[in-house]
Parts: C-alpha cells; sequence; structure tokens
C-alpha cells in the first residue's frame, strides 16, 4: 500500500515535469504545425542558467551555507527570463524566416538549433564539459508523511509550481484576448491575419510563453534530481525531450489540455514500470505505451481528427 | 479488351532488356572500376570515405522513397539499419565459424567469403524489409507526425533491446554447441557487435547502390512510382483517383527498408565500423533525414550529393575539432534559409535547366 | 511515356555517382602532394586485405627530424572529460621527452583527433592517422568499445596501438598489435571482490550496474564471479540506463536484501546520484565501485552521500614512490589539478611507448609492437608495468576511501 501511494505520488511529480515540457511541444506544434526539437535544449539551459546564477550568487560553493530561502525562486526567475529572451531570438532568428518553407526545413532548423546549442553550450566559455554539482536551493526535507509516504517539499513544490504554471496558461489561452488570438492562429494563420491578429507577434510570445515553462521545468528537473547537472550534450537532455514529446503526442499534440495528462500518464507509466515491472527498461515503457495509444487512438487521447479538406 | 491493346502498345523485350539491364550494367562497371582504378590511386583512407559515402548515399535515397517520393515522414530509418547490419553481422560472423572454423576474412572477390557476406545482406535486407511492414502497417491509420513519432519509437524500442543482447562469443566450441536462439541474442549488447569480418569494398557499396538508384530512378519515373507521387501531393485526390493508398504507402517503406538494412549491412562488414546500438539511435536518423531535405525531397541526385557533402564536411573540419559540429549545426540552419527546397528541390540534377513543374515546388 | 531521355537519365545518375566517389581526390590533392613519398602506395585490389603485412608500406625510420605518433579520444560529446584527462597526460609525457632530447635523437610529435566518443568515428579517425598521417603507433581510446573500433583497424594495418584505460578483456584479444597499460576488468572485479570479502568482511553485496555501458555491465560481471567463488553472495542484481536520474525503484529493491554494502560498477555522475538517493531512502550501506568513480566532481557531486566508499583506482595521487610525487607536480604545475588515474595512464602509455621505441630495432609495426611485448618492470606512475601473453598490463590495484571529501589511499592489491 504504501508502495503504492509513493509511486502514485512519484508518478504525479514527475509527471507533472513532464507536462511542463510537453506544453512547450504542444504549443508551437498547435500554431505552427512542426516538432520543435530544440525545445530540450532550451530546457538544457534552463537548468544550466539556474546553476549559473547559484554560482555566480555563490550559493553553489561545495560545503558552503545552505542558500538563502529566496534563492531557488530568484534562479527560477533567471532562468526563465534567459529562456524567454532565447527562445524569442531562437524563433525571430531562425523560424520566422522558414514561415513559408516546407515544414520539414523547420525541422531541420530545429536540429541544426538543438545541435548549436548542444555544441555551444560545451565551450569553455559557456557551461563546459564537466557535469557540475547543482546546489540544493529548496530545502529538502520532508513536510509530512501519510501512511509512511513522504512528502518532501522539493516534490510539493514541483507540483504546486507546475500547477500554478498550468493554471496560468489555462486562463492565458482560453480566457484572454492573447488566448484567443493564440487559438485564431492556431485554426488558421490568413484568415487570423485577416481578422487584424499581429500573427508574427502571436508566434513571437507562443514561442517565449513555451520556453519559459521549458526553464521553468529545466530548474524545477534540477531540483528534484540535485546532484549531477549533465554536460549540456549529454544524452539525458535529449532523452528527456523526447519523452515529453511522446507525452505531447499522447495527449494529442496541439492540445493543451492533452499535453498536460500525457505528462502525467507517461509520469505514472514510468515510475509504476519501474517500481512493479523491471526499473532499467523505463524507455520501452513509454515508446510502447505511445504505440499503442496511437494505434487505438490515431490523434491522441484528447485530439480531435482533423477533417481533411480537399 | 482494353488489356489486349495495352500490352499491343507495350514495347518488345528488344526494347525493354538493354534499357532494364543496361544501367545494372553500366553500374557494375563504374563500380569496378572505381575499386580497381581509382581506390589504389587514393589510398587506404579515401577507400574507406568512399564506402561512407556510398554507404549514406544508400541511406539516403532509401529514406527519399519514404520521404520525399511518396511524402510520408520517417525518422527511424536508423532503426531498419540496425535491424539489416545486426542481422547480416550475425550470419557472416557466426556463419564463418560454423563453416570455416573463425571469423577471418575467408576467400578471395566472389570467394565463400564474399559469397557468405553477399547471403548476409540479402537476408539482412529481408528481415529490414520485414521491419518495413511492422511499421509501415500503423500508416493505416496515422498520418504526417504521428507517424513519424511511431517510427522514431521503433527506434528506440529496437535500440534498448539491442542493449540487452548477450557479448558475443568468439570460442568456436561454444558457437557449435550454442542454439541458434542463444547466437541470435548475442549481439554484443551495449558494447557493439565487433568482430564481424571485413567484407565490404568500394565495389559492393557501389554496386548497390547503383542498383537502388536503378530502383528509385525507374521507381520516380513509371506509373507504379507516379502512385507513389500522388500520394505526396495530394493524398485524398490519389484516393480518388483509384490508388490503394495504404497500400503504396506500405511498399515504400517495405522498398526503404530493405536498402536500409542493405546500407546496415555493409556498414556492419566495413573497416573500422563497429555496430554500436547507442550509434544506431534517433540521431543517426536524423542525420539521414536531414541529407534527405538538404538534397531536396523528392530528388534522387540531391540526396546523392548532400549524403556526400555530409560526409565529407565533418572530415574537412576535423582539424578544427572544437568548433566542428558547431560549424555544422550553423550550415544547416543558414542552409534551410537561403535554399529552403534543398539544393535540388524534386528535380534532378539534369533537370536543373528545365523550367519548374507548375507549383510543386512548394510542396512541403 | 516512352521518353528517350531516360536512359540518359540513368547515366547522369551514374555519373553524378562518380563524380561524388572521386570528391576526395579533389580534397585529397593537396594532402598527396604534401606528402611527398608518400603517394606511391603500391597496387591492392583490396587494401586492407593483407591484414599485419601491411606495414611493410611504410618507411622503418621516418625521415625528418620527428616522429609522428596518432591520438584519437573523445574531446567533445558526453566522454569528454576524459578524452581531455588522457590529452593532457599525453602531451605532458611527449613534452618531457622533448625536452630530453627526444626518442631516437627525434623529436615526437603528436596528431589528434577527436572521435566525440562515437565508433564509427574511432574507425574513420585510426584509418585517417595510419594511412594519411603515417604514424608509427596510435595512442586511444578510453572506452572499450571504441579502443576495439579503432584497434581492429590498427590490427588491419599492423601499426601498434596502446590503449591507457579500455579495461574490457576484448581490447587486447583483437590481435598482436594491440596493447594496454591498465588492468582487466576481470582483475578489478577480483580487486574490489577481494577488498570486500577480506578486508572489509562483507558477506552481502548487492549489486547495481548501468546496462547501456559495457564497462559496467562487463565490471559487474566479473565482480560477482569472483565475490561468488570467495564466498560472498550477491541478494540483489540492478540495472538502470545511463541517463536515467531516477533511482528510488532499484534502490528501495535493494534496500528490502538489506546487504552490506552496494556495489556500483558505473562512472562517477551516476554514482553521485545514486549515492544521494540511496541516503535519502535511508540505505545506510558501504558504497564499492571501481575506477568509472574517478574524477573529483564525484565527491562535489556525492558530498556527504559518498562518505566512507572505497573505490579502485589506477594509482593514488597520495603515494609517496617518486614517480608519482614527480608527476604530480609537473602536472600540477602545467594544468593547475590534480591529475586524475586517466591523466596518469595517458602519460605511462605515452612513456612505455616511447620507451618501446628507443629499444626496438626499427620503427615498423612489427617490431615495435614486438618491443612493446618485452616491456618488463617498467616503472610507470600507475605502478610497476610488465606486460604479458596476451598485451595486458600487469600491475597492481589499489583501492581508495573517500574520507573528508577526498579519495585517500587504503590498500593496494596485487595480483596474485
Amino acid at each position: 500500500m504504501t508502495k503504492l501511494l509513493q509511486t502514485l505520488f512519484d508518478g504525479v511529480a514527475v509527471g507533472s515535469l513532464y507536462a511542463l515540457i510537453a506544453l512547450g511541444y504542444t504549443m508551437v506544434y498547435g500554431i505552427l504545425q512542426f516538432s520543435n526539437f530544440a525545445h530540450s535544449d532550451i530546457f538544457m539551459t534552463g537548468a544550466w542558467i539556474a546553476y549559473v546564477v547559484s554560482a555566480a550568487a555563490g550559493w553553489a560553493v561545495i560545503g558552503g551555507d545552505t542558500p538563502p530561502l529566496y534563492s531557488g525562486l530568484v534562479a527560477l526567475l533567471a532562468s526563465m527570463a534567459f529562456c524567454g529572451l532565447l527562445g524569442f531570438g531562437i524563433e525571430r532568428l531562425a523560424y520566422r524566416p522558414l514561415r513559408k518553407a516546407p515544414r520539414l526545413n523547420v525541422l531541420i532548423t530545429a536540429i541544426g538549433i538543438s545541435l548549436f546549442l548542444e555544441n555551444i553550450g560545451q565551450r569553455k566559455e559557456l557551461f563546459g564539459t564537466q557535469p557540475q554539482k547543482m546546489p540544493q536551493l529548496l530545502p529538502d526535507t520532508t513536510l509530512f508523511t501519510v501512511a509512511d509516504v513522504n512528502f518532501r517539499i522539493v516534490d510539493l513544490t514541483v507540483i504546486a509550481v507546475a500547477l500554478v504554471l498550468m493554471g496560468v496558461l489555462q486562463w492565458l489561452v482560453f480566457r484572454t484576448r492573447l488566448g484567443r488570438a493564440m487559438r485564431a492562429v492556431s485554426y488558421n494563420i490568413p484568415v487570423a491575419s485577416l481578422m487584424g491578429i499581429n500573427v508574427d507577434r502571436v508566434i513571437s510570445i507562443t514561442f517565449v510563453i513555451g520556453s519559459t515553462l521549458a526553464a521553468a521545468a529545466g530548474f524545477l528537473y534540477v531540483m528534484k534530481y540535485p546532484g549531477a547537472l549533465k554536460q549540456p550534450a549529454d544524452s539525458t537532455w535529449i532523452l528527456l525531450g523526447l519523452k515529453c514529446f511522446v507525452a505531447a503526442v499522447i495527449g494529442g499534440i496541439g492540445n493543451v489540455r492533452g499535453a498536460m495528462l500525457g505528462g502525467v500518464l507517461i509520469g505514472l507509466m514510468e515510475m509504476f514500470g519501474a517500481a512493479y515491472l523491471s526499473p532499467h527498461m523505463r524507455d520501452i515503457y513509454v515508446f510502447s505505451l505511445l504505440i499503442i495509444v496511437l494505434l487505438v487512438r490515431p490523434a491522441g487521447l484528447l485530439g480531435k481528427a482533423t477533417v481533411e479538406k480537399v | 479488351m482494353l488489356s489486349a491493346r495495352a500490352s499491343a502498345l507495350r514495347p518488345g523485350l528488344a526494347w525493354v532488356l538493354p534499357r532494364a539491364v543496361g544501367p545494372l550494367v553500366a553500374g557494375v562497371v563504374v563500380a569496378f572500376l572505381l575499386q580497381l582504378v581509382v581506390v589504389p590511386i587514393l589510398g587506404p583512407f579515401y577507400e574507406k570515405l568512399m564506402m561512407d559515402i556510398g554507404i549514406n548515399c544508400l541511406l539516403a535515397v532509401s529514406l527519399n522513397l519514404v520521404n520525399g517520393f511518396t511524402g510520408q515522414f520517417s525518422i527511424g530509418h536508423a532503426g531498419f539499419m540496425a535491424v539489416g547490419g545486426y542481422v547480416a553481422g550475425a550470419v557472416t560472423y557466426y556463419g564463418s565459424f560454423v563453416l570455416w572454423g573463425s571469423a577471418a576474412v575467408h576467400g578471395g572477390f566472389l570467394g565463400g567469403g564474399d559469397l557468405l557476406f553477399l547471403l548476409g545482406c540479402v537476408v539482412g535486407g529481408l528481415f529490414a524489409a520485414g521491419a518495413g511492414y511492422l511499421v509501415g502497417l500503423p500508416s493505416l491509420r496515422l498520418r504526417g507526425d504521428y507517424l513519424a513519432i511511431v517510427t522514431l519509437g521503433f527506434g528506440e524500442i529496437l535500440r534498448v533491446l539491442l542493449q540487452q543482447t548477450g557479448d558475443v562469443i568468439f570460442v568456436p566450441a561454444q558457437i557449435e554447441q550454442a542454439s541458434a536462439f542463444t547466437l541470435a541474442t548475442s549481439l554484443g549488447g551495449a558494447l557493439g557487435f565487433s568482430g564481424i569480418p571485413f567484407y565490404t569494398t568500394v565495389f559492393w557499396v557501389y554496386v548497390m547502390l547503383g542498383l537502388l538508384l536503378v530502383v528509385a530512378y525507374r521507381l520516380k519515373e513509371s506509373s507504379e512510382g507516379r502512385a507513389f507521387l500522388s500520394i505526396r501531393e495530394n493524398e485524398i485526390a490519389a484516393e480518388a483517383m483509384g490508388i490503394d493508398t495504404t497500400k503504396y504507402k506500405v511498399r515504400a517503406f517495405v522498398l526503404a527498408a530493405f536498402f536500409a538494412g542493405i546500407a546496415g549491412a555493409l556498414f556492419a562488414h566495413e573497416t573500422g565500423t563497429t555496430l554500436n546500438p547507442r550509434e544506431l539511435g534517433f540521431q543517426k536518423s536524423f542525420d539521414i533525414v536531414i541529407m534527405v531535405v538538404l538534397g531536396g525531397m523528392g530528388s534522387i541526385s540531391g540526396a546523392l550529393l548532400a549524403a556526400g557533402l555530409l560526409t565529407i564536411l565533418p572530415e574537412l573540419l576535423r582539424e578544427f575539432s572544437d568548433w566542428r559540429l558547431v560549424v555544422y549545426a550553423v550550415t544547416l540552419i543558414v542552409m534551410m534559409r537561403v535554399r529552403p527546397q534543398g539544393l535540388f528541390g524534386i528535380r534532378e540534377i539534369w533537370e536543373l535547366g528545365r523550367p519548374r513543374r507548375g507549383a510543386q515546388e512548394k510542396r512541403p | 511515356m516512352r521518353s528517350d531521355a531516360r536512359p540518359l537519365g540513368y547515366f547522369t545518375a551514374l555519373l553524378s555517382t562518380l563524380t561524388l566517389a572521386l570528391g576526395p581526390t579533389l580534397l585529397g590533392g593537396c594532402d598527396k602532394m604534401r606528402g611527398g613519398g608518400g603517394g606511391g602506395e603500391p597496387e591492392k585490389g583490396k587494401a586492407p586485405e593483407s591484414a599485419s603485412g601491411a606495414s611493410s608500406a611504410k618507411p622503418a625510420d621516418p625521415a625528418g627530424d620527428t616522429i609522428l605518433i596518432g591520438e584519437f579520444g573523445s574531446l567533445t560529446g558526453s566522454e569528454a572529460t576524459f578524452g581531455q584527462s588522457t590529452h593532457n597526460g599525453i602531451m605532458l609525457a611527449i613534452e618531457e621527452v622533448n625536452a630530453a632530447g627526444g626518442v631516437r635523437n627525434k623529436k615526437i610529435a603528436v596528431k589528434t583527433y577527436d572521435d566525440q566518443g562515437k565508433s564509427q568515428e574511432a574507425g574513420t579517425v585510426v584509418t585517417r592517422l595510419i594511412t594519411e598521417d603515417k604514424v608509427v603507433a596510435i595512442l586511444g581510446e578510453v572506452a572499450s568499445s571504441l579502443s576495439i573500433a579503432g584497434g581492429r583497424v590498427a590490427q588491419q594495418y599492423g601499426v601498434p596501438m596502446i590503449s591507457p584505460s579500455s579495461t574490457n578483456p576484448q581490447v587486447t584479444q583483437i590481435g598482436d598489435m594491440i596493447f594496454r597499460v591498465c588492468f582487466i576488468d576481470p582483475y578489478q572485479g577480483f580487486v574490489v571482490a577481494k577488498f570486500a570479502r577480506e578486508n572489509l568482511k562483507l558477506g552481502n553485496v548487492a549489486v547495481l550496474y548501468d546496462q547501456a555501458q559495457a564497462y559496467s555491465k562487463g565490471l559487474k560481471d566479473d565482480f560477482i564471479k569472483s565475490f561468488k567463488e570467495m564466498g560472498g553472495a550477491v541478494p540483489s542484481e540492478q540495472a538502470y540506463t545511463g541517463g536515467d536520474q531516477d533511482f528510488s525503484a532499484q534502490l528501495t529493491t535493494i534496500k528490502g536484501t538489506n546487504p552490506d554494502a552496494i556495489f556500483l560498477p558505473g562512472y562517477y555522475t551516476d554514482v553521485g546520484n545514486v549515492a544521494l538517493q540511496a541516503r535519502k531512502l535511508g540505505l545506510t550501506a558501504t558504497l564499492l565501485g571501481g575506477d568509472g568513480w574517478d574524477s573529483s566532481k564525484l565527491t562535489e557531486i556525492g558530498g556527504p552521500a559518498i562518505e566512507g566508499a572505497y573505490y579502485s583506482n589506477h594509482y593514488s595521487h597520495e603515494e609517496q614512490r617518486p614517480e608519482v610525487q614527480t608527476f604530480v607536480k609537473k602536472y600540477q604545475a602545467k594544468y593547475n589539478q590534480v591529475p586524475d588515474g586517466l591523466a596518469a595512464l595517458g602519460y605511462d602509455s605515452a612513456r612505455l611507448l616511447f620507451e618501446a621505441m628507443g629499444k626496438a630495432p626499427s620503427l615498423g609495426g612489427k617490431e615495435l609492437a614486438a618491443a612493446l611485448a618485452a616491456t618488463k618492470d617498467f616503472k610507470g606512475v600507475t605502478g610497476v608495468i610488465s606486460i604479458d601473453a596476451d598485451r595486458n598490463a600487469k600491475k597492481p590495484a589499489v583501492v581508495l576511501q573517500i574520507k573528508g571529501g577526498k579519495p585517500a589511499y587504503a590498500a593496494t592489491i596485487a595480483p596474485n
């Protein structure tokens, strides 16, 4: 029973992280219909910026004092701001000129950007090739225990921050003028622009939002697993991004709520698979779930099958 | 009635045969010349580079059948390559032990070893084609990016499974006693399948490439192949014209997978390569997609040129190891921006001078 | 439909293939010009066919006043830290030998290529080193899978290769041209098992290994074999995949078996994370490991969680032997950091090569390999090295314990 509850809790915690990243994939896809494979690198950059900021602030000294309580918030906001800018820049410089190009080109550009970020991140002047010790910016204590299940502050913060961000996004997309513009653009770009929507601006904002969410996820990720911050070219980052992309697809890519559902599902699948089946086959569970879901529901769980126009 | 009239119009054997066999023969001759004349002049390193180029050309042109011709989007091509490579490697490696007691290169040109290697290539290709059939089936229901992610998932599952396999057995006595199942699961795991004899030569690579080029070119210019192209241009219109789109999509997958399997087999037997599951994952698949897009989706000669360039470029940049992948990435981004349709668009190199065919260039 | 343009199309296609295939000629042109005598390769149908005999194409003693050796390593990619440490060690050895007048009255020059930690690249760069740069010997790789990929090429062309730190037994089984200066996994497994059984008197040791790393998998097998032979028990054997961040499922299972110690034959980044999570779950068992732990980052990442853990290594920079102390001093002066085991092995591999070069009658592949094989009681930083019949280094291993955030010397275990 304890094991079941603990697994459930861990699954939800990891799942909400995945959901945050999956949102970035799904939002870009919803509007531009392409898979932004550079997203995993934005996420990586977010994690590293959190480290760089804490190192600069003197919170990352090995064996040093416990960092102040506000340190987590500072690092989170710094990495969100930086990645927001990065996302804006990437869209402006690399994707916008390709607005009319075939989608595959945009995809290749995304791969190019991903390679670029990874390899430039490896430079000595930036993050380097060494893994770094991520300081524990959030207090790592158990808040309360129910039925022998430890609810740790870190995990609860992860879930809370993820929920808040997703709530804000829900409100933004479904309750504001901007959100309506975003949805209009995702239905039909030419018509939306005829309606007086500044399409370029909406797309820019979408990228910025997606990237800030990824940065937040990057930060939360290194808080949840505070040991080694893997070096920029490590396959961990790409694999993680891939899993979250799978989450977005399972939920129905382009669908904001679907991404959240997919993220949590993948998190649960992984944790339950690891706890009750064998722990080293996680990737197989994730991809098998994907194939099964797509065979049953080709457009994902919440995705609508699009009617083809002739 | 109609069929009788159609067959009357069909050209006779005397017309068809030289045109069907001619290019193949020419391919073999070219491959032979490359091996006998060019390789000795260039030396072993460029020989290896030529083999790498040839193998990448095989991969790019075969993927082009799915991505370029049929307009489907597969990013799991390295998975088929892995299937072909591992199957062929197992056939020649363990086969050599059973037949000759060691895995050294056996016999000269077209000797016993070469024949076993060819058998391996064909078996590897067939297994890969089988895998292609299995992966192609979901395309009954999936479109666009959903299909892409399934192919990617296939590749990743395969990679994890290959990492679980046991160590390669290299003691002849153990191999004789082992069951077929044990042998099939002793493929080196994470260390990679090493020990496969080096049978691949420039000749074999370019013979296979010649074969694929003939197949691809004939496909592009035949009514059978037009069915593929029609799916790319407009799937619904194709269906309305009575084309069984599902059948053709699966065909494209199977054919592409077959040649990817052969490419994998050639790769497995090349000097200085080791089959390693870690390196046959989605990143390798992306590399192949990049070649196809860079060359121009649907352009055979474009895929060839792009595969060649992208194999040579990293080698040229090797001296600047620090910056080379950054340069590669930037080249890719710039290339997509200045020439979004790829080097040749959907045209072939000899068609470049001709006026564009309608709006085709704008197709995704 | 019947168009005469088509056959022409084929030939253009074939032609473009030909142009592509010939592309390298243009590339190679200048190199060939520069290389002078290098271009005159004897005509061979299948160049690499003639195994180790191919070395005859090389002049026994290269003209000019330098001897070129080759190095390949992972200077970028996930394993970049390993490649860079090894490279530093090699460069230090070269600097030293050149300052002392070189080998055979010639200076040593090195050509280093990056293989990005990919086996295909490893095969390509070794081919390039041998056939284009005409190196007399090759130093490289850390990861066994890459040493195997490169080693098969070196063996094919009959050029000796020394791997500084690949511990998988298969590396030197490639053939008579492949050597190494480190111990092998079965021995390392034996060392850790012996230390656990005899020094620590442990009975139950659980294992958690990285199933995507051949190194980790091999070391795990060898440890379990030795440990069981010595009468120990392995109650639980768990796996993870490199890149995993969450080990709680495996550690919970391990905790259920209540072992005395946990053997972690992985690389230091994962080990640091495992240690942190193990302590969080309340696992207090001693941690044991192999040479993959060797990095100053381990204690930074693991912090207090890794305190008191033991691991086997190639050397300890605290050892008082004069070789170690002078090496550590020089290395610190040059790179401003404490050399790790990989740097020491890189240094030793280069020095061992220079010694063999000095002794060999000529620098041809066979002669050099024979000189390398004859190495006896070479006083290296990582111990006294003798090359055995399988071209492996026979030498002791040290066991280190992490004390106060630093690895401290705990024991030396010599081969039987």
